[in-house]
């Protein structure tokens, strides 16, 4: 237990330790090696790294150097990356060989190492993070502290702000007064459908029962999206603190968060987030001396894309199969074992504290008319700078793919850029300057989702795309309702036989019927949005169905039954690079000649494709 | 199968008395299940039916709904392709093909001599590495059909 005072004293001492972090003119004699331990760093074995600048300092007997783990830097697509700091040096693609160099070089002597740098769009090498154009025109709200503070120390966040919300919300005001406060901040929810948030808390709070729910949803089933685990694992206790003002307001004694047990790290973290609040007071009975109760606990997902869906959340929480519940009731009124319930999602309440500490004026000064403050999105496909940005709402498409993004890579065009995963759709090169706000999206066609963002260049099929969201829903529509359970299966049906070349034109109109039917009369979010990556591909991409359909053909030789690849005598310069990443040696001729395809060998894995310089290989 | 080691020997009793009986911790108790058999024995589930006080219909309706669980083994070596849509654009699908082909199995099977068994997995997280496979939970990144062969070449070979 600590008092008021005694986490006052944490967060002096601690901001003091721990200023070289954000503030580069400090002048303490003090380094700091932060290492990226979110999934993607992780998985490129970033743990053996931070062990290793360990074992090396210890050998060495060098002082005032701390080595520490943190989350998301969000450049995933240069990771492992380790960042110096007060001076901010940014080092990408790091290896466990490369510690060594770091720590004689750069901490001992006080020079850089050149070639770990990482090199901009324009191929300069940058020194520091804040020159990368990936992050020029971000500006971090929710991710504020991903990258700067260790998770798995609450003390860290207390020192940068951490807690003092609550502290003002429970000594300072009333529920009223949050309500309002958020209200004006124009916050929307973050899971996808932009329902106002502080309307949601309003609705909740009025409701009337014995006992009442805050629960926070994780469940980030997007294929391909990672914003909310990203900030669970880099930044657990912002979710936490926001939960706890939440359940003042509204007034609930219990949370629990929906993680996917497919996030083992956010699981963890989240864990060792709660037991040290615990055991500070700031979780538990009578918090910072107030008579307010609130504790809150892990419940784990177990691959479910339709739990997403907050109903059918519950339901899982509860134990059972995650099938949606029939609205209304909505969970304000009758959520988790039929008492009134919060549902939010972590990106939403990574904004909270925030929005209570620096205004609702502050908070509605960025972004549009209609869409506050700013969005994070995990940013992926074929594009160079594969990571998670956050940035203000109004920003364009143009700008995120092209200006953050880094653009495409291998020299390919822009084709696509897909968003709001299995329930969205795509936007086209033509509507690359929309702003991304809710409104607008929703205009084109799309819709802003969670999160994810994935670029397509024209080596993707855009019938091949629909078909893959469709495969995905038909595995993971719950079966409660005709129209999703059978209509999405027709669908796919009929995609494929389109994909096999054995399709008509009669099916693009049986395609665009059901589509309309699945969309009117499926029970929840889940049903009633699946058509929408056929609707949107059949928007802006009719032609290349009909070519599927009529001729036969696949512009983007994703389609193998309609393709067979060949190479172009008049491109090809005879270097060989296909037929070396051949994986069944189908590629012919001799060093510096023209090569050919053995069309009985090939699979058509288009591996060929991508790997020649020239654009040579085509159909 | 006679060849698939089975971990189910013993009793799950562990795992069931770290939790109230309350039905809400039924998914926890399999998850918790899963993570040390590989799989949810029958064995498992009529254990779990006695302790928390619920038909086994029920829990085996809760198994088949949830993609984490599954009914079967799996094999020494589990390889796992995401298909996540920034792997999948990112040409994943052709290396799950090549995969079928080669190992001559579907998704969610195992090879009949228990060495190995696929699965399509959505985002394991590392969509900066795209496209990615695992094997036994180790990351494959920045993945080709080549690289595949050659690591199904290595493990078969063991």
């Amino acid at each position: 237990m600590k008092t008021l005072q005694e986490i006052e004293e944490i967060r002096k001492t601690k901001r003091k330790e721990l200023d070289l972090r954000i503030n580069t003119s400090s002048d303490t004699r003090e380094k700091h090696i932060l290492i990226c331990h979110g999934t993607g760093c992780t998985s490129s074995k970033s743990p053996e790294i931070l062990k290793r600048f360990r074992e090396i300092i210890k050998e060495k007997n060098i002082e005032n150097v701390r080595v520490i783990q943190t989350g998301c830097f969000g450049l995933c697509a240069k990771g492992p990356i380790v960042i110096i700091r007060p001076e901010d040096t940014f080092y990408a693609n790091c290896k466990v060989e490369d510690c060594e160099e770091i720590i004689e070089k750069h901490i001992q002597k006080g020079e850089i190492v050149e070639r770990l740098l990482c090199k901009d769009i324009d191929g300069k090498k940058v020194q520091k993070l804040d020159e990368l154009s990936f992050y020029k025109k971000q500006k971090r709200i929710a991710l504020k502290n991903c990258g700067v503070i260790n998770p798995e120390e609450i003390d860290e966040y207390i020192a940068f702000d951490g807690y003092k919300a609550l502290e003002k919300v429970l000594t300072q005001m009333s529920p009223e007064d949050v309500i309002d406060v958020i209200t004006k901040s124009g916050l929307r929810g973050r899971g996808g459908a932009g329902f106002p948030t502080g309307k949601k808390w309003e609705l909740t709070k009025e409701s009337k029962g014995d006992q009442k729910y805050v629960v926070c949803n994780a469940d980030e089933g997007d294929p391909g999206a990672f914003m909310d685990r990203s900030i669970l694992e880099g930044d657990p206790h912002s979710v936490l603190e926001a939960m706890a003002i939440a359940a003042y307001t509204i007034g609930a004694t219990k949370g629990f968060i929906y993680v996917r047990a497919e996030y083992p790290i956010a699981v963890h973290r989240f864990q060792v987030a709660i037991d040290q609040a615990r055991e500070y007071g700031i979780l538990g009975k009578n918090i910072f001396g107030t008579n307010f109760d609130f504790d809150v606990d892990i419940r784990l997902g177990a691959g479910a894309f339709v739990c997403g869906e907050e109903t059918a959340l519950l339901e899982s929480i509860e134990g059972k199969r995650g099938q949606p519940r029939v609205k209304p009731p909505y969970p304000a009124q009758c959520g988790l074992w039929g008492k009134p319930t919060l549902i939010n999602n972590v990106e939403t309440y990574a904004n909270i504290a925030q929005i209570i500490l620096k205004g609702a004026e502050w908070y509605s000064s960025i972004g549009t008319e209609k869409s506050k403050g700013t969005k994070v999105f995990a940013l992926g496909g074929n594009v160079n700078n594969i990571g998670l940005v956050e940035v203000p709402m109004g920003t364009t498409l143009r700008e995120i793919v092209y200006d953050i993004g880094g653009g495409i890579p291998n020299g390919r065009e822009f084709k696509a850029a897909q968003t709001g995963g299995p329930s969205g759709g795509c936007i086209p090169k033509e509507h690359l300057d929309t702003p991304i706000d809710y409104e607008s999206l929703k205009q084109i066609g799309s819709m802003m989702g969670s999160g994810g963002l994935i670029v397509m260049d024209d080596t993707k099929c855009m019938v091949c795309l629909a078909k893959f969201y469709l495969e995905f829903t038909v595995s993971e529509s719950c079966g409660k309702c005709t129209p999703c359970r059978i209509g999405t299966k027709r669908m796919l049906e009929i995609l494929t036989k389109l994909c096999e070349g054995e399709g008509t034109e009669l099916d693009i109109y049986k395609l665009e019927k059901l589509a309309a039917n699945i969309q009117k009369a499926s029970i929840c979010g889940l049903g009633q949005s699946a058509p929408n990556p056929v609707i949107s591909t059949l928007k802006y991409f009719r032609e290349e169905f009909r070519e599927h359909a009529i001729q036969k053909e696949c512009r983007a030789l994703e389609c193998k039954a309609m393709s067979n690849i060949t190479i172009n005598e008049e491109l090809c310069k005879g270097c060989g690079l296909c037929q070396r990443n051949c994986p069944v040696s189908a590629i012919e001729g001799e060093s510096r000649e023209k090569r050919v395809i053995n069309q009985e060998k090939c699979i058509k894995c288009g591996t060929c494709l991508t790997s020649c310089p020239f654009k040579a290989i085509g159909n | 199968m006679e060849n698939i080691k089975c971990n189910c020997e013993g009793t799950y009793k562990e795992i069931l008395e770290k939790y109230e009986k309350d039905k809400s911790n039924l998914i926890k108790i399999l998850n918790d299940i899963q993570e040390k058999s590989g799989y949810i024995p029958q064995k498992a589930q009529k254990e779990i039916s006695e302790y928390l006080g619920m038909p086994m219909a029920e829990i085996y309706g809760v198994i088949t709904f949830y993609s984490r669980f599954t009914l079967k083994p799996k094999g020494k070596y589990h390889i796992a392709v995401c298909l996540g849509t920034a792997c999948y654009v990112k040409g994943s699908q052709k290396i799950l093909d090549r995969l079928k082909e080669r190992l001559k199995i579907e998704e969610g099977e195992t090879t009949p001599d228990g060495k190995f068994s696929i699965e399509a997995t959505r985002c394991v997280g590392a969509c900066g590495l795209a496209p990615v496979f695992t094997v036994n939970n180790e990351v494959h990144g920045k993945a080709t059909v080549k690289m595949l062969d050659e690591i199904i070449d290595e493990l078969e070979s063991k």
